[in-house]
């Protein structure tokens, strides 16, 4: 499902690489935590497996396509099969919790009937039912990364990807939006989440990849912070 | 639906900066006016060249003092001459009447001369006009011949006024079409990030690069198309109210400006504006908004 093979990044300027020949398989309906410092790297295999990014070296397969090959026309189809969450939640502030999920079908072609039937769907699963028409101030930050949640998983991804999406909730909601991608995970949705959050990583009993200094320096099959 | 969207999303876009919006549809406005103006004087001139270079004629006057046997002597040569397509010969009195009509204005300017102060001539037109060299070095020594006078170096000498202004308003248009282009370049700068959000969470969910960019491209196409409105119809305004109005002593002299040439202008500078401000549009977007 997912596979980096010796994926070495450097930016430009950067004396020393944020990512050294690493190499990481996933396979489909896996869970993966990657965890470590601030400035480990770890962020850069979100934005690598996104196409925000390039690697210097090495190849990187999602869904079977090799992403560093691919061609700039083809990559809006590509993150179609991606959804995406992060520690900002990334919501439209003028836009209502149904608006901004359906937005991103919208965007991609989708018609408002779709949408109707679909997005009231998905904010039901995500446990936001009787609220799709607040506004994001209008919502707790644990409500509004569920939004985000429903966004990224409104057009059913093969693959889920969370850029520290519990960094601005707390211990509580944190568990919560947890629970939330596991449910996702178990509908066969392969998630893979970056993180630092100790409690969560222990809690959840998963996968976990821990990198330091751009090297992996462990990976555990159901492991613990450490 | 998407129409419908791209629509919302540029009117949005042009409200939401529409001080800038109407600087740029002014900039357009006098820019393509000045295009446009430009153009209908090449029309204009080519038209003229044609009309005058048919009737252009060489003048051959005579001396006070000619003889008949000389002035025959001459009409003979230009009878026999393969360069002349035709020639006629203008005595004093046609000449004094054709003076009488041109001078009718000024009344004691024909008053105070009468036909014998007027010179006698032949009026000649050449098969071919640039051939006018030729005919002077042949006919200036002969006797009777005060002075041989090409029309065609008069007529080029106006045409070079027409030709004078006609680049000058093509510099204009230039130099408005560069403030015009930098201005949409500007807009769209701002529309982009004022969007930035949107377009991020487009990105992000994968809406295709010409979803994301059409409505800032459209946004430029709109007040291109605007202003070429504006300008075409200032171009109608300089027919009806300077041409054909307060000018139409001088355009007497010129052929008139048609409406067809008029009309036609409204989609040649929509189509420049448009394509233009669109290559500007889409090249400022490459540099905000990568993929």
């Amino acid at each position: 499902m997912i596979r980096l093979d010796h994926v070495t990044k450097t930016y430009p300027k950067a004396s020393r690489p944020s990512l050294d020949d690493v190499s990481v398989s996933i396979e489909k309906g896996d869970f993966v935590f990657f965890i470590g410092p601030s400035g480990s790297g770890k962020s850069s295999i979100i934005k690598l497996l996104l196409h925000e990014i390039t690697p210097t070296r090495g190849k990187i397969n999602v869904n079977g396509k090799d992403v560093t090959a691919m061609r700039s026309w083809k990559i809006p189809s590509f993150r179609r099969s991606i959804g995406c969450v992060f520690q900002d939640f990334r919501l439209l502030p003028n836009k209502t919790a149904y608006e901004n999920v359906a937005f991103a079908l919208e965007v991609i072609g989708k018609s408002k009937a779709v949408a109707r039937r679909v997005v009231p769907e998905v904010l039901e699963l995500v446990g936001l039912g009787g609220k799709e028409h607040r506004y994001p101030h209008e919502l707790s930050g644990g409500e509004q990364q569920r939004v985000a949640v429903a966004r990224a998983f409104v057009n059913r991804p093969l693959i889920l990807l969370a850029d520290e999406p519990t960094g601005n909730l707390d211990p509580d909601t944190s568990i919560e939006i947890m629970r939330l991608l596991d449910r996702i995970n178990r509908t066969g949705t392969t998630v893979v989440m970056v993180t630092h959050d100790s409690n969560i990583v222990n809690q959840m009993r998963r996968r976990v990849i821990e990198i330091e200094g751009g090297r992996i320096v462990r990976d555990q099959a159901r492991g613990v912070y450490g | 639906m998407r129409a419908k969207y791209v629509l919302q999303e540029v009117l949005i876009g042009l409200w939401r900066n529409v001080t800038m919006t109407i600087a740029m549809m002014i900039t357009m406005t006098v820019s393509l006016s000045m295009l446009g103006a430009s153009l209908l004087l090449y029309l204009q001139v080519e038209d003229m060249k044609d009309y005058y270079y048919q009737q252009v004629e060489v003048s051959i006057y005579l001396k006070g003092d000619i003889n008949d046997e000389q002035r025959t002597a001459i009409k003979d040569k230009l009878a026999g001459d393969g360069l002349v397509k035709e020639s006629f010969y203008e005595s004093k009195e046609l000449a004094y009447e054709n003076f009488k009509k041109m001078f009718s204005d000024a009344q004691d300017m024909v008053e105070s001369v009468g036909p014998a102060e007027m010179p006698e001539s032949f009026r000649v037109s050449l098969k071919d006009p640039t051939k006018f060299e030729q005919i002077n070095t042949d006919y200036k020594e002969l006797p009777g011949v005060q002075s041989i006078v090409d029309q065609q170096k008069l007529l080029a000498k106006v045409f070079d006024v027409l030709g004078a202004i006609q680049s000058l308003s093509l510099v204009v248009a230039g130099v408005m079409g560069i403030a015009a282009l930098l201005l949409v370049a500007n807009t769209i700068q701002v529309a982009a990030y004022s969007k930035r959000r949107e377009v991020s969470v487009m990105k992000l969910v994968g809406a295709s690069n010409w979803f994301i960019q059409m409505p800032f491209v459209l946004e430029a196409v709109f007040a291109a198309v605007l202003g070429s409105l504006l300008a075409g119809v200032m171009l109608i305004f300089v027919k009806v109210f300077l041409l054909e109005g307060s000018l139409s002593a001088l355009t007497n002299l010129l052929t008139p400006v048609s409406w067809g040439d008029v009309l036609i202008m409204f989609p040649v500078l929509a189509g420049a504006g448009g394509i233009v401000s669109a290559v500007t549009a889409w090249i400022t977007l490459r540099f905000y908004i990568r993929v």
